[in-house]
Formats: structure tokens, sequence, C-alpha cells
């Protein structure tokens, strides 16, 4: 059985966990083991991207560390994904690891990413009878260039009414650090991706990425809003055994 | 915190919560993307042009020293002046000398951000000339008594209603909001400046090194007429502005028409270089060029963010910013707003204090997406905040926060404890009933967010539970 390794970030190793369970539940349904390196903590994306490079160098050499027997890597979070891929050979050049982050970034994928382009899976046996919208999360659509993998995901699934939102590519606010240092403007953002995304009426907004999640989700619930979200990780995860989605 | 930060946290929050901004701006962004997707459809190969677009101006500034001697040459050939200021007090003196040495009491002024960037307007009026905005959008904001709001579209922040009730209160007397009629009464005024007015300012969105000429783009001829009418013709544009050949225009005026408005090619183009010549019938007397350095030999020194002098002007990044499209243009109070001014004004003012432009971003790379000569917008602000961090003073107490965090992700153990102990406290605090209110520790997000629904388990505990995790 070929054997995948998990990144759980740190946020839904904490706050929303389920979503690794989800997630895991999907790999061992198309034929992976999976495995969790324990030692695993934080990308280093928070520290990197407010500009504490210093800070966030250890982190990066602490994850190629943990994760230098895996051969592949899969990921819950198309952000996190990125900060490997992507950010580990700029906040590492010139330091002693500098190849290994290169070459990490071949090893690591986003969940969706890791289920059509190397599984080679779009149908993974779910079924989520209900109207769903995709949020299209920036890191996963315009760093790794992620659009019609989550989608293929998601219109294999029985059921499924899948409807795209009008600007279904515009960020949700987010943004990390920025979403507490200027909350104003992420609320605002956050506000016109809900509004986007109950034109589309659907009932649950999905997503690659729990970041995004938790800023919509805020909006929603703080609204008093009776739509939700939902991560696709589980939405993959409903076989139509187990009852309701939540 | 800088008095710039503060203004701009101040500003940005009054205008988030503007809903009437919001659809004002979405509506005008709404049209503008639709323009854009057409004008982008005409071209074979976007990407291309793009890719080619930026080789073209990363020739330009790779050899910016000589280019700008071969347009200076062919500039003095033609009895043109050619003034370099290395900053913009001394390209304000420079033109106000030329002001008073012909007794000017007028000028008619053509869009320039670069008039902008030095406040050439203001010190010109400080010694009594009058400055008449030419384009439209800038003679409206010029009316309200403030700064363009976007660097292509100055006015876009206004509706109809708003634009009526200014001519009415300052042109005298014009009681219609339609638009061709707002437009007449626009004009009648601006001929009486173009007829007056004995010497003209323009920008230039290139400066053709090969030719020695300025290419001035307008959609509206008021460049033209500033360069025809008056005695003195002066073009004031920066250094990074220079392209190496005629030719390649070809392919920037198309690339920045579609990136602008949408455009197949922008109404009036049109290229200059020198005074009337012997036998010309129309022109200047004189023309002067005033190159502006003003920090950008800076940032040409910098091989990391040099690519940032590519810009082109085209303001499609500050329509693709949902930062932008929500706080406005004025609250940036720079020249240059939106992505392309949180990445450039550190470098023309002073890192320490614009370096929260920088981090006013989600990081959602609808810039980078967007510009035409593909300068790596959002990672460049990136790379600010580390410069910010390492040069400039950040707070303490977030320095304190980083190491702290730094240290605490620095062992599973350690990592798993403080996890479970930060969700305990929560809990606690949230079972009092503070959440949401003023003393919630989480304020910043749940003034306009619910919190999440804290899970009781981590995953590495129920991992480590049940290794099965089912």
């Amino acid at each position: 059985m070929p054997k995948v390794a998990l990144f759980i970030p740190c946020f839904v190793d904490q706050l929303t966990p389920q979503i690794g369970v989800d997630m895991t539940a999907v790999l061992r349904r198309v034929g992976y083991e999976v495995t969790f390196p324990k030692d695993q903590t934080c990308c280093g994306q928070p520290g990197f991207n407010s500009g504490y490079w210093d800070d966030a160098r250890p982190l990066a050499e602490r994850f190629l560390r943990v994760f230098r027997d895996a051969e592949t890597i899969v990921c819950p979070s198309g952000s996190c994904t990125t900060m490997v891929r992507i950010f580990y050979p700029q906040l590492l050049a010139g330091a002693a690891h500098e190849t290994e982050a290169r070459e990490i970034g071949k090893r690591v994928f986003e969940f969706s990413e890791f289920l059509v382009k190397v599984a080679k899976v779009t149908d993974v046996g779910a079924s989520f009878p209900h109207r769903v919208t995709y949020h299209d999360a920036c890191h996963a659509l315009r760093e790794l260039h992620l659009k019609q993998e989550p989608r293929q995901l998601l219109q294999a699934v029985r059921g499924i009414e899948l409807v795209e939102m009008p600007f279904s590519e515009e960020c949700c606010g987010f943004g990390g650090t920025f979403s507490t240092k200027f909350s104003a403007i992420s609320a605002a953002m956050g506000e016109t991706k809900a509004g986007n995304a109950a034109q589309s009426c659907a009932e649950f907004i999905t997503s690659t990425d729990p970041s995004c999640l938790l800023q919509i989700d805020g909006i929603l619930r703080h609204k008093k809003s009776p739509v939700s979200t939902i991560h696709i990780g589980s939405i993959l995860a409903q076989t139509g055994d187990a009852g309701g989605a939540r | 915190m800088t008095t710039a930060a503060q203004d701009f946290l101040r500003n940005a929050a009054v205008k988030s919560a503007d809903l009437i901004h919001r659809k004002t701006i979405r509506n005008s962004i709404d049209h503008y993307d639709s323009a854009v997707v057409r004008g982008r459809a005409r071209f074979q190969n976007w990407e291309a042009a793009r890719e080619k677009c930026q080789a073209i101006k990363r020739d330009g500034i790779e050899h910016l020293d000589r280019y700008l001697e071969e347009f200076e040459s062919k500039v003095n050939a033609r009895g043109g002046q050619v003034f370099w200021a290395e900053n913009g007090e001394q390209a304000r003196q420079y033109i106000a000398a030329l002001a008073a040495k012909h007794n000017v009491r007028t000028i008619s002024k053509s869009k320039s951000m670069v008039a902008e960037e030095i406040h050439l307007t203001a010190a010109l009026e400080g010694k009594g000339i009058e400055v008449f905005e030419t384009d439209l959008g800038e003679f409206i904001v010029q009316l309200r008594k403030e700064p363009p709001y976007h660097i292509v579209t100055p006015a876009m922040h206004l509706t109809r209603g708003q634009i009526a009730e200014l001519f009415k209160e300052k042109l005298g007397g014009i009681e219609t909001d339609d638009p061709s009629m707002l437009v007449a009464a626009a004009r009648a005024a601006l001929r009486r400046a173009f007829f007056s007015a004995e010497m003209g300012i323009t920008g230039a969105n290139f400066l053709v090194a090969d030719q020695g000429l300025a290419a001035i783009s307008t959609n509206e001829g008021n460049a033209d007429l500033g360069v025809t009418l008056p005695r003195i013709h002066l073009v004031l544009a920066g250094i990074e502005k220079v392209i190496p050949r005629m030719q390649d225009l070809a392919i920037l005026w198309p690339v920045l028409a579609a990136s602008g408005t949408g455009q197949p090619i922008t109404c009036y183009n049109t290229l200059v270089g020198g005074p009337r010549g012997a036998n010309e019938t129309a022109g200047p007397e004189e023309f002067h060029v005033v190159l502006l350095d003003n920090g950008r030999s800076e940032l040409l020194a910098d091989p990391e963010q040099r690519e940032v002098l590519h810009c082109i002007r085209c303001g499609a990044c500050l329509n693709a910013c949902p930062v932008y499209r929500n706080v406005g243009g004025h609250t940036y109070n720079t020249a240059y707003p939106g992505p392309i001014g949180s990445v450039l004004t550190p470098h023309l003012r002073g890192l320490n204090q614009f370096q929260h432009l920088s981090y006013a971003s989600s990081l959602c790379g609808a810039c980078t997406e967007a510009c035409p000569v593909k300068i790596d917008l959002h990672h460049h602000l990136l790379e600010n905040r580390r410069n910010a961090v390492s040069d400039a003073d950040r707070p303490l107490g977030e320095r304190i926060a980083f190491k702290l965090w730094g240290w605490s992700m620095g062992g599973a153990s350690r990592f798993a404890f403080l996890g479970g102990v930060g969700k305990f406290l929560l809990r606690a605090l949230y079972g009092l009933g503070i959440e949401g209110t003023a003393i919630d520790p989480l304020r910043p997000w749940t003034k306009y967010r619910a919190v999440p629904k804290l899970a009781a388990e981590s995953f590495r505990a129920r991992w480590s539970k049940n290794h099965a995790v089912e």
C-alpha cells in the first residue's frame, strides 16, 4: 500500500481537527496508508508573512527534519503547502538547507491536488446531497494554480449540486495576522465574500483552505446567516452512511 | 505606530464600513472588469504580450543610464532641453524658475502622477500661478480640492449626481446631470484655460530613447492641446519611463490600453520631442523635459525589487485589489495608491513611515495576476515586511510575540501543551460571557466575526488515542 504523511496545519490541529480526521478517511478509502509524523508543529508561515524571517527559519528547518523521510506529504491547506513549496526556497536561500528546501516542494501536496494529480482519482465515493459553492483560496489558486482540481472532486460527489458564486476568485480577507491587524478591512472583504456566496443560494461554502473557512464562517455566524462552511475534505469524507453533514 | 499608519488605520476603518462607497467602487470596477476581459481577448496571446512588455521594460531599466543619455541627446539635437532632477525640490525649482522667466501666469496641465508625487501644483500655486488640470477626472477632483482617487480614473469615487452638484456650485449656473451636458460645461471652462495658458505641462507614459520622443496617451486629447497651444511645453517624467525603441510602442500602447481601460488603444497617442521646427506651423517655442529620480536610483540598486520600476501606471493592480476597493484611493494618502503604491512608497518616502502599507494586504496576489508587465507585487510586499522587521521600528510587543511564537512552535509537546492551555483559558473566559465585549482578548477578531467552535481534542491527541482515527 502506498504511504502518505499527513501535514496538519497547527491551527487545524488545535481548532478544527475534524478536517484532519476526514482527510485521513478519504486517503485511506482511495488506498493509501496514512502516517502522522508527531513531531510536526507549524510550518512557520505566520512569522514569515509578518516579516519575522529569522524567527520563521528554525521552524522551516524543523519541518524539513520532521518530514525528511516522508516520500509524499499531504496537507489540507493550499496556504501551508504554498509556504513549504513556494516560500521555503526563498526563506532558506543561502542557508545550509537550501537544496533540501527546494526539493521538499516536489513532495508536498495540497489535498485536492494530491488526489487529482498524484493519486489520479476524482471520484472518491462520496455522497453529499446539498447545494455547495466553492471558494477559490488565494494561495491554492494563484500560487499552486489549482482551479479545476477541487471542482473535479466535488463534481464527482453523489447528490451534490455544485454552483459557482460571482467573483469566486476574490479574496475572503483572512490573510493571517492581517485579519486582526486590519480587522475592519478584513471584515469588509469577508462580508463581500459572504454576500457573493449568498447569491449562489448554496447551503454550504467549501474550499481547500481551513483558514479562509475560519474567516467566512466567523462572518456568517456573526451575521447569523443560515449558510455553513465545510472543508472539501469533510465533504469528500461523507459516504452517505453516517447521516448529517455537520 | 507612525502618524501615517494611525491615519491609515482610522480612515480605512471608516471607509471599509461605508456601504455606499463600497457599492460605487464595485459598480465602477465591474464596468472596468468586463471591458478588460474584452480588451485582453483581443490579443492572440495575452500571456505572451505580458512577457514581451516585461522584457522591453527590463531592457529599459537594466540599461537605464545608456537609454536616458540617448534620449537626452536626441531631444537636445532638436533644440529641446533636458533637466535631471535628483529630487522633487530640484524639479519644482526648475519648473518655477522657468515659469518666472517667461512671466507665466497660467498653466494648462494634463495628468501626471509624478506631478502628484512632487506636489507640483501646490508649489506653483504658491508662486501665484494658476494651474488648470485639463484631464476631466483631474479637473473634477481639483474643483473638489482633493487628490486623485486613482492613478488612471481620478474621479472614480464620484457619482454623476455628485459631479452635477459640484459643477452647479463651481462652474456657475449649470443645472443638469446629463453626462454630455456636464462634459460640455467642463470643456467650455477648459477651453478658456487652454487658450490663456503660457505654459503646458504634461506627463509622459513612455520616453522613447532611440527617437528622443515622449509618448503621451490620453482619451480626451487634452495633452495635445497643452502641447500645441502654449508657448512653452514641459514634460515631467520619472526616469523609469524610458523604453529602448520606437517599435516597442507597438505592443506597449495596446497593452497599456487593455489594462488601463480595456480599450484597444487609447484615443490620443502623441509623440513629442522638441520645440516647433523651422518649417512647422504649430508647437511650442520652447520644449523642456524634467527627468525625476526622487529615490528611483536607490530602487534600481536593489536587485530584489528593481522590477518595480517596470510599472507602466495602468492602474490594473488597484482595480484588482480587494483592499483598495474597500479602503478607497484616498486612504493611502500617497501619490500612488493600491498595491503598486504599497510596494513603491516605502522606497520613495521611507520604509519606517510607510511600512504599514505593506502589512495592509491579505497577500492574495490578485495584483500580480493583473499586472501587464508581470511585477511580482505581492511577493514584494513580503520583502518589504521582512525589511521592516530588520530595518524599521516594529512594535516591541510584536517582536516579543513572534519570539514567543517561535519558541512555542519549537517542540511538539510544548505546542500541544500551550494549545491546550490556550483553549482552556479561552473557554473559561468565554464561560464568563465576555465574547465580543471590549475586554475580549480576541476583540480584533470578534468585533466582526464569531470565534470558531473550539474542538474538545486536538488532532494529535485523537491520533495518539486511536491510531486509526475513525
